[in-house]
């Protein structure tokens, strides 16, 4: 075991490399020069100088290889440089809003853990009867409602309903934990909601499956209550894939979350994300793009060594 | 319930079936009546963005300043927006919009996906390595990421909104046609080929692609869902489509959220249009994948 973990732990590398090459010298290739589009924006004529100027400041006037490793062990150093646009660190731009993306992506993945694995097990246990179906369309229905959407429709429904809107001003968890949680149930119900669509059907086949192996039968053969064939022998079994779509689709929720936050007025990674775009801040869009996926590739690898540890016929090889 | 169904097939093994296409369609729609409805509907759809100019009297950018706001009524049977332009107008032209788009996006990314996933697996070796690992990085990207940093790279007109899906939609489709790419280039029709002298270009293209037919329309459906959403989501983010143009996502920007306690028609229809159109998509793709991989066919 220890020799594939240490081979998916090297093969983590070329990947993050890759994606750290890929991101700059896709920024790199944007028509036209990135400090004259930058400063077009703002008055028209722009002389020359200012903005040979603008060039040295962002170092772009020395060869690409050199502003590309720089910005590598910049990278490397957790040092993302400065945004184009404000002039601020960028380092200190994202982790202000880091928290607020991690908490609402934590409690989204609760949300569509919570509905998926109760639903897909008695979607299985009920296979081709209304409940089946019921609970099939319910999920088809998830991928297909923009979360986006779903949140204004909480926030009208709420308002229509309750005369109630949820407190708009971020409160830090330490803060105030309930004003908080008032705050963020709501984005992370309408992204769970989506994100316990694929969960939902993994639960669903992976019990199917389960089901129709001997050890259930045996179990049910030995006269266990069917509660416990469940619990201990089916669910626990069928549980090990799931984690692992779970898992990823947590890794893909901190990019995910993008549009949501714009509905809820969230200042998180996603709204900076779409600052940066809207406003082409190129360094700031490098750095986002490297963080979010950087953080995809970790955490896939930690579900691979998760799966490694949880399931023995990979432990014992 | 077996033995019925193979005599089933019994009746239709006598005497081959005069029009394959409409007997297909029939089994279809019989077998799986879920996928038929999201048939139903995609064909719905077509039919609106095709005959848009005659299901609706109104002109979807015209701006009527003595409508602005204007409840569902008669007149304006979903109502009107801030600017008094027709929802309902709206959400017929936003159609064309959405299907132009997600066609365009997911016609190129399964298409370019499995020519680079059968050259892939037909190559191998280093080839093979090497296509994968850069699949890998671009799969490392979250959807939507992408789309929006290629947007900001290439500027937010119609052909680059397509281009900025069609890119994350190549790697996702590369991989599955990879894996079946893989098992048939074992076949012996390949290795007879290739015996036969034909060039590489030929035997992907005559005798490898046609047969990764199944898996590429299943994508091909799929992506079309996907695609339709990631062009409402940028849309909807003022990264996509752009005013006065109709489109479903914009339509839900700005003002159906600023009015949307007092005029909820703007916020309401749109949504419901996406998911509609997305949720059929999908249907009707989870059906053909059912009905053309031969894997899942028994169940």
């Amino acid at each position: 075991m220890w020799k594939y973990l240490l081979k998916r732990f090297l093969l983590m590398f070329p990947t993050l490399l890759g994606v750290a090459v890929l991101i700059f010298f896709l920024m790199r290739v944007v028509p036209g020069d990135v400090v004259e589009i930058r400063m077009s924006g703002d008055r028209g004529a722009v002389s020359e100088e200012i903005l040979q100027q603008e060039r040295v400041r962002f170092g772009l006037d020395r060869p690409v290889w050199e502003q590309f490793l720089t910005w590598l062990w910049g990278a490397v150093r957790l040092d993302f440089g400065t945004s184009m646009w404000t002039g601020a660190p960028i380092g200190e731009e994202i982790k202000l809003r880091f928290a607020l993306s991690m908490q609402v992506a934590i409690m989204a993945t609760l949300v569509a853990v919570l509905l998926a694995i109760p639903l897909g097990v008695i979607s299985a246990l009920k296979q081709d009867t209304w409940v089946d179906y019921v609970v099939r369309v319910f999920s088809i229905a998830g991928l297909a409602t923009p979360s986006f959407w779903l949140g204004i429709v909480f926030i009208l429904l709420l308002l229509i309903v309750f005369k109630w809107l949820p407190p708009m001003v971020y409160t830090p968890f330490w803060v105030d934990p309930w004003q908080n949680f008032l705050q963020l149930i709501w984005p992370a119900l309408a992204v769970g909601y989506r994100y316990s669509a694929v969960a939902t059907r993994m639960t669903r086949s992976a019990m199917l499956e389960v089901l129709r192996e001997d050890y259930i039968r045996t179990a049910r053969a030995k006269g266990l209550i069917e509660k416990l064939v469940l619990s201990r022998h089916a669910l626990k079994n069928a549980m090990l894939p799931v984690l692992a779509v779970v898992a990823l689709e947590f890794a893909f929720l901190l990019g995910g979350l993008v549009v949501t936050e714009q509905v809820f007025n969230l200042n998180g990674l996603g709204l900076l994300f779409v600052q940066a775009v809207a406003q082409r801040d190129y360094t700031l869009i490098q750095a986002l793009v490297l963080i979010v996926s950087g953080f995809f590739i970790v955490v896939n690898f930690a579900v691979d060594i998760l799966y490694a540890w949880l399931d023995p016929r990979i432990r014992f090889r | 319930m077996a033995i019925e169904r193979a005599t089933e097939r019994l009746g239709e093994l006598d005497g081959a079936p005069a029009r394959p296409w409409v007997d297909a369609a029939r089994d279809f729609v019989r077998r799986r009546p879920l996928g038929a409805v999201g048939a139903a509907v995609v064909l719905l759809m077509l039919v609106v963005a095709l005959l848009a100019n005659l299901l609706t009297p109104y002109n979807p950018v015209a701006v009527d300043f003595a409508a602005m706001l204007a409840p569902p009524s008669a007149s304006h049977w979903l109502g009107t927006d801030a600017f008094g332009r027709d929802v309902l107008a709206r959400l017929i032209y936003g159609s064309r919009t959405a299907l132009f788009v997600g066609f365009g996006a997911a016609f190129f990314g399964a298409t370019v996906g499995a020519v680079l996933g059968v050259g892939s697996a037909y190559f191998g070796g280093r080839v093979d390595l090497y296509v994968q690992r850069v699949m890998d990085v671009f799969l490392s990207f979250p959807l939507i990421i992408l789309a929006l940093a290629i947007v900001a790279i290439l500027g937010n007109n119609l052909p680059n909104l397509i281009t900025a899906i069609t890119i994350p939609m190549i790697p996702r489709c590369a991989l599955v046609i990879r894996a079946s790419a893989l098992s048939i280039r074992e076949m012996p029709y390949i290795d007879a080929a290739r015996a036969a002298g034909f060039g590489h270009g030929r035997i992907i293209l005559r005798h490898m692609l046609p047969n990764v037919m199944a898996p590429y329309l299943i994508l091909l459906t799929a992506f079309l869902g996907q695609a339709i959403l990631l062009e409402a989501s940028l849309s909807f983010l003022g990264l996509g489509v752009q005013e006065p143009t109709a489109a479903w996502g914009l339509m839900l920007r700005g003002a159906a959220v600023e009015f949307a306690e007092a005029a909820p028609w703007m916020a309401i229809f749109p949504g419901l249009a996406i998911s509609l159109a997305v949720f059929a998509f999908n249907l009707f793709g989870d059906s053909l994948r059912d009905a053309l991989d031969p894997r899942l066919r028994t169940q």
